[in-house]
């Protein structure tokens, strides 16, 4: 190997960079723009641990929490919106959540822990598209769309793999809106270590219509189709032993086999169900 | 003086009283002072260069673009290191092997010279004027290597590519401990033999603290001054002075202030803390180095990581004839510091258990891997003896359908047996297994399981229960013992009382509190023994410019050796006492009393308290030559033998058998410990152990790839024991005064970690029905235990 | 760069570097070392402050991202001769051993009780999964938060006392 292959310590001894405090989104999309390799700083609670690890070395850092617009949950008819800058913890505890969709307040109060509900943001966790987050499983579900400063997507259309969304360089989400299903609920199967979500399963009805998302366990977050099939056709846990779980494109790793998954899609999918 | 007496007749602050933690008000206000606490003047930073690569030969260094960075000091190397005549890191442990044959030492320079043999080993430090600056430069350090194929799976590792050319299969040492012959006959009587196939997977201290030295060369005296992690700094002292050359001893004086945990992991000597000091007389300034987590994972010595083969021969009564154990134990790239005798004397000695096994014999086999070294964890070495022999002996008693608790209580070594002396070397002095037994049954409601087991079952739900009665060797150690044994230092320990003239103590000890509570425990029995206020003591350890001598804190052994040292200082000065006494009442020592503070002339209404003593000690107008002003007492305190904590535990888990989930629904340990001095604190001690055992049972592992790369090496992979992980825990103690040392205590520290985790596998095996579950029992391994016990028709696999 | 940071009820102006964190502001340049670092990757709590009154974890905020806004670290919480309740809760109950997770601890602790609607054993052991405990196995932390819990605000806990 080469020499130049080297561990690294000295933790939170970051790469030197600048930072910027953006007060509005044209401001921080005109940092982004006009610096070398600018980065936006949600909450944190991902990036400045990758950060610490030097694996990023930006040249500026554009903190969002400055935007007022990015911030606050609202309901309007069937939609439920909530600013890219709104924290865990305040959708966990708001009170437009849980009258609306009160499995995406337990989602939220499920993320981490405490302190990271306190400080991280659900457009920094959507954005981020980490395989085992677990927003990313009511942005499938629940008839979502990503609101960008650029245009919207679709929720299902949002994440294309690991760590890989539909953004495109500088684009930043400023909201999420969430379509009120008539019954939804969330399970979360934690690491042990890390807690993130080794299996999330979320399911949702519309208007008689069951809609299963999953996060955890594979690239990213996605609706699993043949569930829904078996769920819209027979609700209940023996048509979600039927069904035929595809692992191929599932995670395994040390913390879970891809089969150790498949079942925990099936017996989340089904305390889910249970909690409808 | 006044001594305030409970109702119960036990003091508030003396032997056996709860008595409130002093140490806790700077803890819980921000005030506790740790070594990264330390600040120097003029101090600079230094980041490790460490090896990327678990083996490899170091073909070149090139710092210079390193050097060139503003703010850079030094890029110091091992070569440079070794050549200025610093040695080897040692072991202090010497094992021989079963031919007679000395183990082969891997030579282990402080940093790494021609070679690397383990990912993360340091090979060279940068020294820089900041922290930022250091990493940054650490960063440009540019190194050559030459990789080489490495020996990672302990199972292959003897017939692997061998990594020291004088050091054939990678073996250390072959040891066996027991006879063989007898053993082996035992297994041809046998009506019955029980066998199992146990791994004890490798563990990660994690002490909440990362390491960390502040390190400070005097030119004017050439003497250093080491702020430094340590359990035990005189032997910290001893090692950097006689072994690995560093100073003189007179010249060195090491400080473990606040330490954060220690587990076993801040026993040892380590490259850093050499190095720092080192590195602050090369560039004539104080150097600071913190450890990373990820970089403690990589460097602080792990613990366990035993593969072994364990075979018990019963009669047709179940009563034990026999015991065969074959183990192969990693010892990482390095022989650390006690290496060589955790898996061999403070494990083969044990495998007699709480039972009279009449015929037992272990082989050892001790493997260089390239792995992070391998050394003493919490127990170490007595966890693995006891997973061995209570899975075993849980084994048997499934096997042949006598109920868990009543074999072990048919094999019980009985209270007239005592001293009992075991086939592994070992002369119990005292116990009584049946009692903490009985009562741990009672606790755990032993008698009603079978029902709680079917309402589980009613709720789709596998409900077990495990066993486990352990017992531990613990205050280390009898010197003349040890030493006989290969140990390379006397595990006696040092105390010191100093009577101020004002009638308080200054009390000094060799043992270390990295949070077992010795400012509290410690000013207890001085207080007790010399009659006065509790506040009127203070405690002063882990610092080697103050206390005499010591040998530190681990296994157990702080208030076993430690305390009875401190007995003997204050019998002599209450011996000193009573001579001033008899001066000033003109009369004879003998004839004087001692009581609760007072010295009373017998028979006579007068009397002196402490504190006047003490002052007249200071003040000695009228002392004749023969009588020395003065009241300080120091004692050596080298005990006659191990101390035998010993005790049951049982464990009651359910697990979901959709996930492999698992909830422990209750922990019941009932320990001897002997006398306790302080019943809060034991508990607290048993409690962090048993989360501990808990962790190696069901969450805990240090995983390699085959690279040697660690797959664990962050909270976010190895998996701590959090407080949802854990139940309640029910403890209890029963005693029986240990019968060699003075207080008649025998050490707590250890025995949650060691006992818990056969209970918790116990409990997990008998919840499915199957006969083995390798550690650490996840869930995943649960779920595919019951898939396949569900298969099998709930048979044993 | 300069940020303006109430800490511990003390207005402070720092000249800090963009890339520093809370945690080392906090200990480096306040020199207030209760604030703990116990690991790289924000999971063991050791460094858990408030942040605007709520428990964060300074390994994982910039300073420069605190500018402008309240910081209270164990420090200002309570001293010796007054201690905070859930302070004097962890002496009681024996919730520390070595000391080194304990600020964070009690930071938490207070967080949980006043941010909690409801605090019984599980609540407690729920909340405490951002902060790791290598020497007390737990059992006497959740204790002096049950306890400190029925001092700060008896209405919010639900069982009797926790053994």
């Amino acid at each position: 190997m080469s020499a130049e292959q080297i561990l690294i310590w000295g933790g939170g001894i970051m790469y030197e960079f600048k930072y910027h405090k953006a007060s509005s989104l044209d401001e921080a999309q005109s940092l982004k723009t006009n610096t070398a390799d600018g980065i936006y700083l949600a909450g944190g609670q991902t990036l400045i641990p990758t950060f610490k690890q030097r694996l990023a070395a930006p040249s500026d850092v554009i903190d969002l929490a400055g935007i007022e617009e990015l911030r606050g949950i609202s309901t309007s008819g069937s939609v439920l919106s909530i600013g890219a800058m709104t924290l865990h913890a305040e959708v966990a505890a708001s009170t437009e959540v849980r009258d609306s969709i009160p499995a995406l307040a337990v989602l939220a109060g499920l993320i981490g822990d405490a302190q990271v509900r306190n400080r991280g943001t659900i457009g920094g966790s959507v954005a981020n598209s980490d395989p085992a987050a677990d927003y990313p499983a009511a942005v499938v579900t629940l008839n979502s769309s990503v609101i960008t400063t650029q245009r919207t997507i679709v929720g299902t259309e949002f994440f294309q793999g690991l760590f890989e969304t539909a953004l495109t360089e500088g684009e930043l989400i400023t909201r999420l809106e969430f379509t009120v299903p008539d019954r939804c609920a969330y399970a979360k199967f934690p690491n042990p270590a890390s807690r993130y979500a080794v299996v999330g399963v979320m399911i949702a009805e519309y208007s008689g219509k069951i809609q299963v998302g999953v996060t955890g366990a594979a690239g990213c977050a996605f609706r699993a189709l043949a569930l829904e099939d078996a769920l819209n056709s027979d609700a209940s846990s023996a048509a979600i032993d039927a069904v035929h779980i595809d692992v191929e494109n599932f995670n395994s790793d040390m913390h879970a086999s891809a089969e150790y998954r498949a079942q925990l899609v099936r017996v989340m999918a089904k305390r889910a169900l249970a909690a409808l | 003086m006044s001594k305030a007496v409970s109702s119960a007749g036990v003091s508030n602050s003396g032997i056996g009283a709860s008595v409130k933690r002093r140490e806790d008000v700077r803890f819980i206000t921000g005030q506790g002072s740790y070594v990264s606490d330390v600040e120097m003047q003029r101090q600079t930073y230094a980041v490790f260069i460490r090896s990327p690569h678990a083996r490899a030969r170091i073909l070149e260094i090139d710092a210079s673009a390193a050097l060139a960075m503003p703010g850079v000091l030094a890029v110091l190397s091992g070569a440079e290191m070794a050549a200025d005549g610093i040695a080897d890191l040692p072991c202090g442990w010497a094992v021989v092997s079963k031919d007679d044959s000395p183990m082969k030492v891997a030579p282990h320079p402080t940093m790494a010279v021609d070679s690397v043999n383990y990912v993360g080993e340091p090979l060279g430090v940068v020294i820089a004027e900041s922290l930022q600056i250091a990493r940054d430069a650490a960063e440009q350090v540019l190194v050559d290597y030459e990789e080489l194929d490495a020996v990672i799976s302990l199972a292959g590792a003897i017939s692997a590519e061998q990594i020291y050319p004088e050091i054939p299969n990678n073996l250390c040492y072959e040891w066996a401990l027991g006879d063989e012959a007898e053993t082996n006959a035992a297994f041809e009587s046998a009506d019955h033999i029980s066998q199992l196939d146990l791994s004890n997977n490798r563990l990660i201290p994690n002490a909440m603290e990362p390491r960390a030295a502040v390190a400070e060369f005097d030119a004017t005296n050439d003497s250093y001054t080491i702020y430094t992690t340590s359990q035990n700094p005189h032997l910290e002292r001893l090692v950097l002075s006689a072994f690995v050359q560093l100073a003189p001893e007179h010249k060195l004086r090491i400080i473990a202030p606040d330490v954060g945990g220690g587990f076993g992991s801040k026993i040892f000597v380590y490259p850093e803390e050499t190095a720092a000091a080192w590195a602050s007389k090369k560039v004539s300034r104080p150097v600071k180095w913190t450890c990373d987590r990820a970089e403690s994972f990589l460097s602080d010595a792990h613990g366990r990581d035993h593969l072994t083969r364990v075979e018990l021969a019963l009669d047709k009564q179940g009563l034990f004839l026999g015991l065969r154990v074959k183990t192969t134990a990693n010892l990482g790239a390095y022989l650390s510091l006690f290496a060589s005798a955790v898996p061999t004397y403070l494990y083969g000695t044990l495998l007699a258990g709480q039972y009279k096994t009449p015929a037992i014999y272990v082989e050892v086999q001790g493997v260089y891997t390239n792995t992070t070294p391998v050394d003493a964890y919490r127990g170490a070495g007595r966890p693995e003896a006891t997973y061995v022999v209570e899975r075993i002996v849980e084994t048997a008693a499934r096997e042949l359908g006598i109920d868990p608790a009543e074999l072990r209580r048919r094999n019980f070594i009985q209270p007239s047996d005592f001293p009992y002396e075991t086939p592994v070397a070992l002369v119990y002095d005292t116990g009584n297994y049946g009692a903490s037994l009985d009562k741990a049954l009672e606790l755990a409601r032993y008698d009603s399981f079978a029902e709680r087991k079917a309402e589980a079952q009613s709720r789709g739900k596998l409900r077990g229960l495990g066993f486990s009665c352990y017992i531990e060797a613990c205050g280390l150690a009898p010197s003349q013992l040890a030493m006989q044994l290969g140990a390379g230092v006397g595990l006696f320990e040092s105390g010191e009382v100093r009577v101020n003239p004002t009638g308080n103590v200054t009390v000094f000890t060799g043992s270390h509190s990295h949070g077992q509570g010795h400012e509290t425990t410690f000013a207890q029995v001085v207080s007790d023994r010399l009659g006065i206020d509790l506040d009127s003591v203070e405690i002063v350890h882990g610092d080697t410019g103050r206390v005499e001598y010591g040998l530190g804190t681990y296994g157990s052994r702080s208030i076993a050796v430690g305390g009875s040292a401190l007995v003997l200082a204050t019998d002599k000065i209450i011996s000193k006492c009573k001579v001033i006494v008899a001066h000033l009442l003109d009369s004879e020592a003998d004839l004087i009393d001692f009581e609760d503070g007072t010295f009373t002339l017998r028979d006579s209404n007068q009397s002196m308290d402490f504190a006047e003593v003490a002052a007249a000690a200071y003040f000695p107008a009228t002392f004749p030559e023969d009588l020395e002003p003065g009241l300080t007492a120091t004692a050596f305190y080298d005990p006659d033998n191990f101390t035998f904590p010993a005790g049951t535990h049982i464990c009651e888990l359910e697990i979901d058998p959709d996930t492999g989930v698992i909830e422990i629904i209750q922990f019941v340990a009932v320990d001897d410990f002997g006398k306790v001095i302080n019943p809060m604190i034991v508990e607290g001690q048993v409690h962090g152990g048993l989360a501990q055992g808990i962790g190696q049972a069901l969450l805990e592992e240090a995983v390699y790839d085959e690279y040697g790369q660690l797959q664990t090496g962050s909270f976010m992979d190895y998996c701590m024991p959090r407080a949802d992980d854990v139940p309640n825990f029910v403890v209890d103690t029963t005693v029986t005064p240990c019968t060699h040392n003075p207080l008649g205590v025998k050490g707590c520290g250890e025995a949650g970690a060691i006992g818990s985790p056969p209970a918790v596998i116990n409990a997990v095996t008998d919840a499915i029905g199957i006969k083995n579950i390798s550690m650490p029992a996840t869930s995943e391994k649960v779920w595919r235990a019951c898939q396949q016990s569900k298969s099998s028709s709930g048979g044993a696999v | 760069m300069k940020i303006s940071v109430t800490v511990n009820g003390v207005d402070e102006e720092l000249e800090i570097t963009p890339n520093a964190l809370l945690a080392d502001v906090i200990r480096d340049q306040l020199y207030l070392s209760g604030t703990h670092i116990g690991c790289d990757t924000s999971q063991c709590g050791a460094c858990t402050v408030h942040l605007n009154g709520m428990a964060v974890k300074a390994c994982t905020v910039l300073a420069a991202q605190v500018d402008g806004q309240a910081v209270t670290t164990i420090e200002g919480i309570g001293s010796p001769a007054d201690l905070h309740p859930m302070q004097a809760a962890f002496k009681e109950h024996h919730a520390l051993q070595c000391g080194f997770c304990t600020p964070g601890m009690i930071m938490r602790g207070i967080d949980l009780v006043n941010n909690s609607e409801v605090l019984d054993e599980a609540a407690i052991r729920e909340g405490l999964e951002g902060n790791i405990c290598r020497c007390t196995g737990y059992h006497n932390i959740v204790k002096a938060m049950f306890n400190a819990a029925l001092e700060m605000a008896p209405g919010k806990t639900t069982e009797q006392e926790v053994v």
